[in-house]
């Protein structure tokens, strides 16, 4: 027998079994919430985990230790030839006045003793000094208690990483040295303070000079590129194709060639501006306006789908409104309808700019790699940015570099949280939706 | 097992295109006509919406569109401001004119079209701009005020006229989508008379509202009546009876019959209209 469908249930029937059938749904609606808590308590443990290990890691290479030292300084020894030119104090001992200062302090007598406390301190603090008294002249002939650097194996060291009881021979820095730091320490020269070489530092193949500035800078060249271009570019191809493209083959193989765009892999978009920008325009490597450029072309596609869907959002009543006063087309675009996209479209752009401020492939095959002390001034002079930066320090030896890789991280994170920050305030701003 | 008990269902007449008649009954001329429409056909694609409509509108007179849904009515109203051109697949063939001038000839713009024949929605639709700003859109981009006191003088009018400006004159900077909803449909009205059109155009402008926000609006629309020419759509047989001075009856794309409201509802011609007017359909 094939049992037949019979039809209507009775009320009386109807209501008893779905007073049954509730006890199944309010089962897997419980389980569904569980689900979704369970996800949530995952993913934010990630997070906790991620952020414990990257401020852990991080917060301590914002510091590094510098000693402070009595420094006589000798106008005839540091400015040969009496005018305070550049040229002059390069040509002058500034890194002698800084050794005997030092000496001095540790009492160093002898060719190794002297020399093993030279190394205590970072080849930096030449260049500091002369700064500091091409800036100020009047330190000429004073004493100061000045505070440099030290060398980054001695931060390693006092940090611990490099430890007391390693043989001599293992060690990077000898027992001589390791008496000197105790001596230095016990008389309280040695100072843990806020690291301004890495704030204020570019790019050094000493760790304890290195710093952020040149790629926060590079950064921000190469993301105000890629935005002013970005955003009008994507902002007018989506208004072009939602309001005044006709609807026909064409512009269909637009749109699907845009959506696949978003999908393309960052480095092709590196190898187009290489094959392009570098290679057939000529123009030349590492520079934050290529970098830009090839950001923008991979941040369109995610700023014209998210305009395009924007646009789609504003209510069609709108635009009846404004064509039935007599409004032209373009006026309703400009008046009405960009007005109501814009918090969708800004969020697009938001979207977009934190991707390319965090991409590293496509600047890698730029050039944007290249290991440049220059901070950039301007979108054509070479320079790098906090990803990559972050990627060649990962990639150096030096114990310190660990350190200062984190706090890197940090300061990247903080620009990406700073950039978004405002990019919401802008869109609160805009977003009064009556 | 209940058994579903049998109710009587009224005859539904049939919607047999051979009952059309083959013109429409009634006088479509009027001595003084600020708007004619001759054999006006609308196509969307290949289906024929509307077809062979001829249709007089007078000055300062109201005329409404009754019929039931699907009949073409507000196909036939939107195309009297060319909204219709917004539609791609929307074809409009005939002869519409205002004031004598071809309003589908090539050479003629729609803005200025559409600044002289205004428009009110079904839906009350401001923009999501504040009351004043709503007001003042209109005559801003057609520059029609001298100067900002002269922009703030024709707010004030015409939302005196639209019969809101002691409702919302002590806060034309609110937001206008924070009125009522009536209150929403008469700053339409307001914002649509604010460019000083010849002509307004309302599809269904009381069908989202309640009765007492729809007895305003009718008033409202008696007192314009003395300067501007309405066109309304509606589907309230009340309302035509009550607001219109002539009634045009579609049916299927044609436009069955016309004549004076009061007649039009007392003697219908044809049978359709009889019927739909009687309620048997529609």
């Amino acid at each position: 027998m094939i049992d037949t469908p019979k039809g209507l249930v009775s009320p009386t029937m109807a209501t008893k079994r779905v007073a049954a059938s509730m006890a199944k749904r309010k089962k897997s609606e419980r389980n569904f919430q569980r689900l979704g808590r369970g996800a949530i308590a995952v993913a934010l443990a990630f997070l906790v985990v991620l952020f414990f290990s990257i401020f852990s890691k991080g917060l301590p290479g914002f510091f590094q230790y510098y000693v402070e030292i009595e420094v006589d300084i000798d106008r005839e020894r540091l400015d040969p030839t009496d005018d305070l030119s550049l040229q002059s104090l390069y040509d002058g001992d500034a890194r002698g006045v800084i050794r005997s200062a030092l000496y001095a302090a540790v009492d160093a007598e002898g060719r190794s003793n002297k020399r093993a406390a030279g190394k205590l301190i970072s080849p930096g603090a030449e260049q500091r000094l002369r700064k500091m008294v091409y800036n100020d002249p009047s330190l000429m002939d004073t004493t100061q208690t000045l505070r440099f650097a030290l060398d980054d194996d001695v931060d390693s060291f006092l940090r611990g990483f490099i430890k007391r009881e390693t043989p001599e021979k293992d060690r990077r820095i000898n027992d001589r040295m390791v008496e000197y730091i105790d001596r230095l320490q016990a008389d309280g020269k040695i100072i843990y303070a806020f690291s301004d070489y890495l704030i204020f530092g570019s790019a050094s193949r000493n760790p304890e000079m290195a710093g952020i500035y040149g790629a926060l800078m590079g950064s921000i060249l190469t993301l105000s590129v890629c935005l002013v271009l970005a955003f009008p570019i994507g902002v007018a191809t989506a208004i072009y194709l939602e309001e005044i493209a006709p609807k026909n083959r064409i512009t269909e193989i637009i749109e699907i060639n845009i959506n696949n765009l978003a999908a393309v892999p960052s480095v092709v978009f590196g190898i187009l501006g290489l094959a392009v920008f570098i290679g057939i325009f000529g123009m030349p490597r590492s520079i934050p306006l290529i970098g830009g450029v090839v950001l923008a072309l991979m941040t369109l596609p995610t700023i014209i789908i998210s305009s395009r869907a924007a646009i789609r959002a504003v209510p069609p009543s709108v635009r009846e409104a404004a064509l039935g006063v007599g409004a032209s087309q373009v006026q309703t675009i400009f008046h009405h309808v960009i007005p109501l996209a814009m918090p969708g479209m800004l969020t697009g752009t938001i979207i977009g700019m934190a991707q390319a401020l965090g991409e590293t492939a496509p600047l890698l095959m730029i050039g944007m790699v290249a290991f440049i002390v220059d901070v950039p001034g301007s979108v054509t002079d070479p320079g790098t940015v906090l990803p990559v930066q972050i990627f060649m320090w990962a990639d150096f030896a030096e114990r310190m570099f660990v350190q200062k890789t984190s706090a890197a991280i940090i300061v990247l994170l903080a620009f990406l949280i700073t950039m978004n920050a405002a990019a919401i305030i802008v869109r609160k701003k805009l977003e009064r939706r009556w | 097992m209940i058994e579903s008990q049998k109710v009587a269902i009224p005859e539904v007449p049939d919607l047999d295109l051979a009952k059309l008649p083959n013109a429409t009954i009634g006088d479509i001329y009027v001595e003084t006509p600020r708007m004619t429409a001759r054999q006006v056909r609308v196509n969307y694609g290949d289906k024929i919406a509307i077809e062979d409509v001829s249709l007089d509108i007078g000055s300062c007179e109201v005329i409404s569109f009754i019929g039931p849904s699907g009949c073409g009515k507000s196909t036939f109203l939107r195309c009297l401001n060319r909204m219709n051109d917004t539609i791609k697949t929307c074809k409009v063939s005939g002869d519409i004119r205002l004031n004598g001038d071809d309003i589908y000839a090539p050479d003629v713009d729609v803005v200025p079209l559409r600044a002289r024949v205004g428009m009110v929605f079904q839906k009350p639709n401001p923009f999501p701009k504040s009351i004043f700003d709503n007001v003042a859109y209109g005559p801003k981009i057609h520059g029609l005020a001298e100067d900002s006191g002269h922009l703030k003088k024709i707010v004030q009018e015409a939302l005196e006229r639209a019969g809101l400006w002691p409702e919302v004159h002590n806060r034309l900077d609110d937001p206008g989508t924070g009125l009522s909803g009536g209150q929403q449909q008469r700053l339409c009205i307001a914002r649509a008379i604010a460019v000083s059109p010849e002509i307004i155009l309302m599809d269904e402008p009381c069908s989202a509202l309640d009765p007492i926000a729809t007895a305003r609006i009718e008033q409202l629309i008696h007192e314009l009546s003395s300067e501007y020419s309405i066109v309304i759509v509606t589907h309230s047989l009340q309302q035509a009876a009550r607001v219109s001075r002539r009634t045009a009856y579609f049916h299927l794309g044609r436009l069955v019959e016309v004549g004076l409201t009061d007649e039009l509802f007392m003697k219908p011609q044809h049978e359709m209209t009889n019927n739909y007017i009687t309620g048997r359909f529609g």
